[in-house]
């Protein structure tokens, strides 16, 4: 109780330079961030932009056939047409809109459920705290994807039960580490003054809590995010994940792979597509870790 | 270790023209603008100033350092004829260590809890090839023997956890002398640590200081402390030098009128006003014991007092002494054992989470750190509108008006600081800014948990003439808990003194600072330094003549 550190006290000028808005800073912040993190922001906008875009940019239907199998690249169909004689490009323009859309919503609802639970578990404690870590827990245990596998395989392949089941298995990851960034904040004092104050649990979570952890979250998000896609993708390659006719890159590597044989490289582009949007969010997340975590006051 | 035989008046260290730059917001600021000074073998320097002062910046750069994200842009450092400022790494890293030790404020973050303190004491010897690790061993138990440590062959063997926090800050005196260096750097070594133990570590350090005839700059806020320790003061302000002197000139005769208020903080009184007449006690805590688990030993063992309207009763007493334990009793964050808490002769549901809003908005607290205290993420308008909406349901035009009030009552402009948030504020605001969020709840009792002993002490001066014009303006009541017996002097009415979760003493403040005093209180109070530099020895040499103090320091 009596270990007084030295204040910043007498820095005025300091507050004033501070005067800035957030929307000032943030455009800075922007203007300033390294090539990676620009070039992340670059290749996210591109992918949005196509999935919002999808029908006016692709030049055929979803599951339109519209020619002959594993056509080679060319005019017509700029890269080629798959197992079915569907136009490639058209697919991949598709399977944006249809991988990147069911990932975000799939994380989204993963961290509602799991940064909620991870909040309360932290200002609670006790019993509540005990009994949803060691649910979490019970659920870490089995591997992610077997686990997935099992859960698709018993309640069906539906988009739904994908999101609901990879959502409720991501949950856990973001439980604990809400969790853990959560404690940090609730022995603060000002958490301690809302309490005495006679604050309801709502307001703790959302008003005092939420704002202080939200960087460190919102990195997790983007981080997440890429796991998500890359599990979908992996249980649509496998079969399991999103179900044909609809256009996903997991699902096309294997609709595909066979041409591999062939030194045709078409089955690479949806990998890449996959490897490219990972990659971007990764520098995007690096950039903001970077920036939140005080790293860029030291030389 | 330097063989040549030193003579007093030698120079050994000469800075002129120091300036160092510190980089942030993507520019190159002046922290220190051009300080000069000389140091002599075996003369000891004290460097006083606010925080930002640039005091610790000095320190360092007497080692030729310069913190991350700072650097040296001009002047020199000659220590004993080298050049520090254009040294290479090598020839300083010979220095550091063997002739230039430093010592820290938080000797428990600065020493590796996984190595026993013998051991860190003789790293450095042996490093830097001076002895053996058996010398290092003898020489270390010799030391601490000279520094009267408990147990001095023994002491060594310990982890830095398994001792005090005084005996820590001695260990790492006695470390600092393990090379025998010519300077040591001394940067607020016992401001954590509590007034008892205190003035037994600054007799060690002023005694090992002269014995070994090392020269010493000594960093410190505190201007009695200074007082005890240096042969010469300089005072500092914003990285610029203020004045140079020797010390009884510099106490007795300050020149500039920045010195002059420094000298003259320590004179604020409360306001004397006539007493409420007498009705049911505000407070009343009756007979409370607590523990933090059922197991545990109590903390409190029947604490029982009374605070009454308009009346500032200080809580005073070292760190573990129970002091913020008892606020927590009372704003119901721990249920107590045994006893009750009374207020306004209704007793209050033990838990906080079984009171009522109406109870709960009775008493409101002021936590010592501003900075965690108040949500930084919320604007100031939102900090303080939240009781006003809570507790008392305003909301729109008359929310508004009340703000600008509140903000106007704490001394802050409030078109100026309402939509800031608190990173933009100084710790002395972001404190006003949490006495805004107590009084906006219109309570009848704030409790204030050691509020000023994190700021300067200008700062802290104006923080309690604010709370005291409050407190008549709105007939307040404060529970003030603080170590620091100067605080206590200004501004409380009765005083409980605490020792080990009891209270040992209590009374009007006159009672309390008047003889015949309560042992511990005695104690306690002559622990604190006095503005004379000849007080420590004097008050040394008569506990040495009492002989009970052979323990004082555990």
């Amino acid at each position: 109780m009596t270990t007084p550190a030295p204040p910043l006290e007498n820095l005025p000028n300091v507050a004033d330079t501070l005067q800035i808005t957030r929307a000032q800073r943030i455009l800075r912040g922007l203007w300033t961030a390294p090539l990676s993190a620009k070039l992340g922001l670059l290749i996210i906008l591109v992918y949005v932009f196509v999935a919002l875009f999808a029908p006016w940019i692709a030049p055929f239907g979803e599951s339109e056939i519209v020619g002959k199998k594993y056509l080679p690249w060319g005019e017509e169909y700029f890269l080629g047409t798959d197992n079915l004689g569907r136009d490639m490009l058209t697919r991949l323009v598709y399977g944006a809109r249809n991988t990147v859309g069911i990932a975000l919503v799939t994380t989204v609802y993963a961290f509602v459920l799991g940064g909620t639970l991870g909040i309360i578990a932290a200002v609670l404690g006790g019993w509540i705290d005990q009994l949803l870590s060691r649910m979490v827990d019970v659920l870490m245990a089995i591997p992610a994807l077997i686990f997935a596998m099992l859960l698709l395989s018993i309640f069906g392949t539906s988009v739904l039960s994908l999101i609901l089941i990879i959502g409720l298995l991501d949950a856990t990851r973001i439980f604990r580490i809400t969790r853990a960034v959560s404690l940090n904040v609730v022995v603060m004092d000002f958490v301690e003054a809302a309490r005495l104050r006679g604050e309801k649990l709502a307001w703790i979570t959302l008003r005092e809590i939420l704002p202080s952890i939200s960087a460190p979250l919102a990195a997790e998000f983007g981080i997440r995010f890429c796991f998500v896609f890359l599990t979908i993708s992996a249980l649509s390659f496998l079969g399991l994940g999103i179900q044909p006719p609809t256009a996903d890159w997991g699902s096309m590597v294997r609709d595909t792979a066979d041409l591999i044989t062939f030194e045709d490289y078409t089955p690479l582009i949806p990998a890449a597509a996959i490897a490219l949007l990972t990659i971007g969010v990764n520098f995007v997340v690096d950039w903001f870790l970077h920036q939140t975590s005080g790293l860029k006051d030291e030389l | 270790m330097s063989s040549d035989t030193p003579t007093s008046n030698e120079i050994l260290l000469e800075v002129s023209g120091l300036k160092i730059e510190g980089y942030s917001e993507g520019r190159w600021h002046q922290i220190v603008k051009g300080v000069d000074f000389t140091l002599r073998r075996g003369e000891i320097l004290g460097l006083i100033g606010e925080s930002g002062a640039g005091k610790s910046t000095i320190g360092v750069a007497a080692m030729g350092y310069a913190k991350p994200g700072c650097r040296i842009s001009a002047g020199s450092v000659r220590f004993d004829g080298i050049e520090l400022t254009t040294a290479s790494e090598e020839q300083k890293r010979q220095l550091r260590g063997a002739r230039i030790a430093y010592v820290a404020q938080s000797a428990a973050a600065s020493f590796n809890p996984a190595h026993k303190l013998i051991d860190q004491f003789s790293e450095t010897v042996v490093q830097h090839g001076i002895g053996s690790r058996e010398q290092a061993y003898a020489d270390a138990k010799a030391l601490y023997a000279k520094i009267r440590m408990p147990e001095p062959d023994l002491i060594g063997f310990r982890y830095p956890h398994q001792v005090s926090g005084g005996q820590l800050q001695r260990a790492m005196t006695a470390m600092a002398l393990s090379c025998r260096p010519d300077l040591i750097i001394f940067d607020e070594p016992t401001t954590a640590l509590d007034v008892t133990t205190q003035i037994e570590v600054l007799a060690t350090i002023k005694d090992i200081v002269r014995q070994f005839n090392t020269a010493a700059i000594y960093i410190t806020h505190d201007l009695a402390v200074v007082a005890q320790m240096a042969d010469r003061i300089k005072v500092l302000r914003y990285g610029e030098s203020v004045e140079e002197s020797e010390t009884r000139q510099m106490l007795d005769d300050p020149q500039q009128d920045y010195t002059k208020s420094l000298w003259a903080v320590r004179s604020f009184r409360k306001t004397e006003k006539p007493p409420l007449p007498e009705t049911v006690p505000l407070l009343h805590i009756e007979n409370v014991t607590a523990s933090y688990a059922r197991s545990l030993d109590p903390v409190l063992i029947d604490i029982d007092f009374e605070i009454h309207r308009r009346e500032t009763v200080a809580i005073v007493g070292e760190s573990g002494s129970g002091k913020s334990t008892t606020a927590r009793v009372i704003t119901g964050l721990l249920s107590p054992s045994q006893g009750r808490v009374v207020f306004d002769g209704v007793e209050l549901p033990a838990d906080y989470r079984n009171r009522s809003r109406a109870q709960l908005q009775q008493v409101q607290m002021i936590y010592q750190m501003a900075d965690t205290a108040i949500n930084p993420h919320q604007r100031i308008r939102d900090i303080i509108g939240r009781p006003l909406s809570f507790y008392l349901n305003m909301e729109g035009e008359a929310k508004k008006r009340r703000l600008r009030e509140l903000m106007e009552m704490i001394e802050l402009d409030p078109d100026q600081y309402l939509d800031r948030y608190p990173e933009e504020l100084s710790g002395g605001q972001k404190q006003r800014i949490c006495i805004a969020r107590a009084i906006a709840a219109e309570p009848k009792l704030i409790i204030c948990d050691e509020v000023t002993s994190a700021l300067d002490q200008l700062v802290a001066e104006g923080i309690l003439r604010l709370l005291d014009r409050l407190q008549q303006e709105l007939d307040l009541a404060y529970m003030f808990i603080t170590h620091d017996l100067a605080t206590v002097k200004a501004i409380a009415d009765r005083v409980v003194v605490m020792l080990q979760g009891r209270i040992v003493e209590q009374g009007a403040k006159e009672e309390i600072f008047s003889p015949p005093h309560h042992e511990y209180t005695e104690l306690l109070l002559s622990s604190v330094p006095e503005m004379d530099p000849d007080w420590m020895q004097r008050v040394i040499e008569e506990r040495r003549s009492k002989s009970g103090m052979e323990s004082a320091g555990n």
